[in-house]
């Protein structure tokens, strides 16, 4: 098929950012996917975020898996190493990459058939480890490489393009990973850019798991009357709990607010996140409160989007496994081999 | 005392016989058993212990069998036992039966038996082991441990053991807990001193000084190959708990606390993930290769049925992955607990697709280590999973092997990683160009440049510079690229061991991985029988040419391998468009080591019952 290399041609004038960087050098090669795919706004969303926070490009690694979800790495940061590993196994991969070189920042991109059919086991197990990287799930309920079929977070009783009901439970990644330990969790939607970018934003700054749940409606197969997962639909039903600014370190906080309605949470790299309370009493750092409100609105029929949980101290997988400060890529022969002398005191010891 | 059925005159051998000690699982036996091996060794005479066990934790028999060779034979003998140690009635009419002819039977009287429980033409020693203890010990697991160590006593005894050699192994045991050692010593004199107050010591076995085992080391394969990994400078290990391999990443973990804590800091310079199965083992592994670390994991026959998905990603995107595979009895779940050589086939075409992968097989722990380092050495250069094919014969039995031995001025080869340096001063990148004609291509690890070098992994078709692509010639022409690596990858696997008969012999025997032991002897017991054999030694896959050299340069060839449809000889006839009638499967697959009696009994009946047509006019 084919390889769209977008023209290079940046406006003298273009904006940069602290690094010197444009947002076109956040940019990759044309989106391959349908005309009004919600995915496409993820990934204009995953570049401005980028861009805002001065993230050096070649500093990110991008993976994903199988699937609509899994291909727009392409179409995003064109300077990023990229990996679009096996269907529903891209945990797994992050998690490896993770290992070798905690310097990077690692942006995993999967789908609902990805990451809650086939890829479940790997998903739950990435968010319980606390693999420092943003797991985001382009979430739109249907197979669209396959021709739309449902996916497992399809709601019971949605309507597909051609008239079939589905039956089966959905699974909620949110609450999934609200029970597994992911210490960021959000949901937000491809249409509100307004509330994507700093989502994506804060997620890139937080040092664990930073789950977000995106709601992006396929055009071709599941926008449709009686789906759950339409734009109009999720327009409808969209309940924001907050609404956050990402400010960095070097910015001025200024919190002109009425009493109660915002919250600065400090993330441990000294960005702090800015909640403009939506829902007075919603707390963002109570996860099991977050599950019990989420299990209560789904059944009202609405979609609760927004930051939904954050452990402003998360301990991730290396802190774990106390792995030293150097990349373990990074390593030398000096520090890996214990040499022949250390071998000649342990035959010494087989004998 | 005495429970002597009838006088029988027993085996009269020295330094040449095999014990089998037949305990219960988890009855504390297995470290007195291993005290027995290792003595041996320490008189100066080779010992190879096989560990015999079921899939099952307690409760269960288990079987340590013990063929002690002056002569070095390290392979399983075969035949029935000479000494049967028999502290498990549950296994009592098996084990009595297993025992050879003028053999000897050691147990524990304090239950007397019925005649009708034993045999006529053994020699059967009786000792009270459970009375002794139960009068010299307090608390039952007192009892149950120091019965194994006053067994082991009035064992040494009767075959005429020199106990300062236990004495030593348990000093250096319990080094530094002066109780614990004169607590065992004590009861390894109880076992003695009961011996020669009521029995007749020595017996027809005997141990007698020696100096057949040199400066060689005693090591179980598994803890070798992990060993290995760390002088390979494996930083990531993925795995998932499967029967034989565990003790592989186990003993990774245990030597990466000796070798790899970083000591100002406290940190590890290492990272060992306990996945959730073995597809994510693998994911993991290819991740963290992708970006730099050298990784692996251990895992047997169902774990690489797992994988295939994820290995095939990694031939076809050229990501190295170092995958130990420790063979056990397939198909399914098989025989957990048994030895095989029965992955060859689904690890060399591992994947769907056109695959062929690069496979290592060690003999020994030696070689577990050797290859269990170079391997990773092998994936970098290679960019390509790279298996190293254990089985649990070798995994987790203790070996008697040459020393491990390193040399200093060897570098890690990290392979073709273009850094960020050279892209600066512009040096070409393509990810997939062949640049130097030898089919491997050069990588860039993320992170390295700002603005040169990235690229796009995929398990999709690309072409040369790593883009997305359906055009039928990038397609071949990259499949034809990884076919020309494959080829290079020839030059790198460990050569063939050949060993040619002075005057050249008619028939050669092709071997790989455990049988190694097996051979030799069978060779020697063939010799006898005026068979002459060259004998050649699969190390790697694919075959150097010295493989299809010695092929061809005989009239025949057997190929002994441990499973049920000749595996490796399917590959030498499929990859080296071998004649199929040339190569002669030789197959032993019950789930126990190949021993010499069984090959040199094969080879020697198929020469002289049905001899084999010449084919040197039919193939020249």
């Amino acid at each position: 098929m084919t390889f769209l290399p977008k023209p290079k041609l940046h406006h003298p004038d273009l904006q940069k950012n602290a690094l010197g960087y444009t947002r076109r050098d956040y940019e990759g090669p044309v989106s391959t996917l349908c005309a009004g795919c919600g995915h496409d706004s993820i990934s204009a969303a995953i570049v401005r975020a980028c861009f805002e926070l001065d993230i050096a490009p070649h500093r990110v690694a991008k993976l994903s898996g199988i699937g609509c979800s899994s291909k727009t790495p392409t179409y995003f940061l064109g300077a990023s190493h990229g990996f679009n590993s096996v269907h529903g196994r891209m945990p797994s991969v992050a998690t490896g990459a993770n290992l070798a070189n905690r310097d990077l920042i690692y942006l995993g991109v999967s789908g609902d058939g990805d990451s809650a059919s086939i890829g479940l086991g790997q998903f739950a197990h990435a968010m319980r480890r606390g693999v420092n990287m943003v797991y985001i799930v382009e979430n739109n309920g249907v197979y669209g490489l396959t021709k739309g079929q449902f996916s497992a977070t399809a709601d019971k009783g949605a309507k597909s393009k051609r008239g079939v009901v589905n039956t089966d439970e959905p699974i909620d990644l949110v609450g999934l990973a609200l029970q597994l330990g992911a210490t960021f969790v959000a949901r937000s939607f491809s249409g509100d850019k307004a509330q994507l970018v700093p989502l994506i934003e804060a997620a890139l700054k937080h040092q664990g798991a930073a789950f977000i749940d995106c709601l992006s409606p396929c055009v071709a197969f599941n926008n449709h009357d009686g789906s759950t997962k339409s734009f109009d639909f999720v327009r409808e039903h969209n309940e924001a709990v907050n609404a956050l600014d990402v400010m960095l370190p070097r910015e001025e906080i200024t919190a002109d607010y009425a009493p109660g309605t915002v919250e600065l949470v400090t993330q441990h790299d000294g960005s702090v996140l800015r909640l403009r309370k939506l829902h007075v009493d919603y707390d963002v750092h109570d996860r099991v409160a977050a599950l019990t409100y989420m299990q209560e609105r789904h059944a009202a029929g609405e979609i609760v989007t927004g930051l939904l949980y954050v452990d402003p101290e998360p301990r991730d997988l290396h802190a774990a496994l106390k792995t030293c400060a150097t990349p373990l890529n990074a390593l030398g022969d000096t520090a890996l081999v214990p040499g022949s002398a250390a071998l000649d005191k342990l035959n010494a010891t087989l004998r | 005392m005495l429970q002597q059925v009838d006088r029988v005159e027993g085996l009269q051998r020295v330094n040449d016989f095999v014990v089998k000690f037949a305990n219960v699982n988890g009855s504390g036996s297995a470290s007195a058993n291993a005290l027995f091996a290792k003595a041996v060794l320490r008189m100066g005479i080779p010992a190879t212990p096989r560990n015999i066990f079921p899939s099952n934790i307690q409760g269960l028999p288990t079987w340590y069998e013990v063929r002690v060779s002056e002569k070095g034979y390290l392979g399983a003998r075969g035949g029935g036992v000479d000494l049967m140690v028999q502290m498990n009635p549950q296994t009592w009419d098996q084990d009595i039966a297993d025992i050879a002819p003028g053999g000897y039977l050691f147990y524990d009287n304090t239950k007397v038996l019925p005649p009708s429980k034993f045999r006529r033409d053994i020699v059967v020693i009786g000792v009270p082991l459970t009375e002794m203890t139960n009068a010299a010990y307090k608390s039952t697991r007192e009892r149950q441990l120091f019965k194994n160590i006053v067994g082991l006593g009035a064992l040494s005894m009767l075959l005429d053991m020199d106990p300062a050699a236990v004495e030593q192994l348990l000093a250096e045991q319990f080094k530094g807990r002066d109780k614990l050692i004169a607590a065992n010593v004590q009861a390894l004199h109880m076992g003695r001193d009961w011996v020669t107050a009521n029995l007749e010591a020595p017996i027809g076995l005997r141990l007698k000084r020696a100096d057949a085992v040199g400066d060689r080391i005693f090591v179980e394969g598994n803890s070798a190959a992990a060993l290995g990994a760390v002088y390979g400078g494996a930083t990531v290990c993925a795995w998932y708990p499967i029967t034989p391999s565990s003790s592989l990443a186990e003993a990774f973990t245990r030597w990466c606390q000796r070798f790899r804590v970083d000591k100002e800091t406290g940190t590890n310079k290492f990272a060992i993930v306990q996945a959730e199965d073995e597809l994510a083992s693998i994911g993991m592994v290819i991740g963290a290769a992708w970006n730099g670390a050298r990784a692996f994991t251990a895992t047997s026959g169902p774990g690489i049925s797992l994988m295939q998905e994820f290995i095939g990603l990694a031939y076809f995107a050229e990501i190295p992955a170092v995958i130990f595979d420790v063979q056990r009895a397939g198909p399914s779940t098989g025989m957990p607990t048994r030895t095989q050589q029965t992955d060859i086939l689904s690890c060399a075409y591992a994947s769907h697709g056109d695959t062929k992968h690069v496979l290592l097989f060690p003999e020994d722990p030696y070689e577990c280590f050797e290859f269990g380092a170079l391997a990773f050495d092998l994936a970098d250069r290679l960019q390509t999973p790279i298996f190293v094919m254990l089985e649990l014969e070798v995994g987790m039995n203790e070996r008697l092997c040459r020393p491990f031995q390193w040399d200093d001025s060897r570098k890690l080869d990290r392979g073709k990683v273009m850094t960020a340096e050279e892209l600066q001063a512009g040096k070409k990148f393509g990810r997939y160009l062949d640049v130097d004609g030898d089919g491997i291509p050069y990588r860039t690890l993320p992170g390295t440049h700002p603005t040169k070098g990235a690229f796009f992994t995929r398990g999709t078709s690309k072409d040369a510079m790593a883009r997305y692509s359906e055009e039928g010639h990038d397609y071949q022409e990259n499949m034809e690229r990884l076919l020309k690596k494959h080829h290079t990858a020839r030059t790198l696997v460990p050569p063939a061991v050949i060993r040619t008969a002075p005057e050249g012999a008619k028939y050669g025997a092709i071997y790989y991985g455990t049988t190694s032991p097996a051979m030799f002897e069978a060779d020697e017991i063939l010799a006898d029988q005026g068979i002459t054999l060259d004998l050649c030694r699969v190390r790697g896959f694919p075959f150097g040419d010295e493989v299809r050299d010695f092929i061809t340069a005989h009239d025949h060839v057997f190929v002994v391998e441990q499973n049920r449809d000749g595996q490796l000889r399917s590959l030498l006839v499929n990859e080296l468009e071998i004649d199929p009638k040339r190569l002669v499967k030789v197959v032993h697959y019950d789930g126990t080591p190949i021993t010499a009696r069984f090959i040199a009994d094969a080879i020697a009946r198929r020469l002289q019952s049905t001899p084999l047509p010449s084919l040197r006019e039919v193939v020249s």
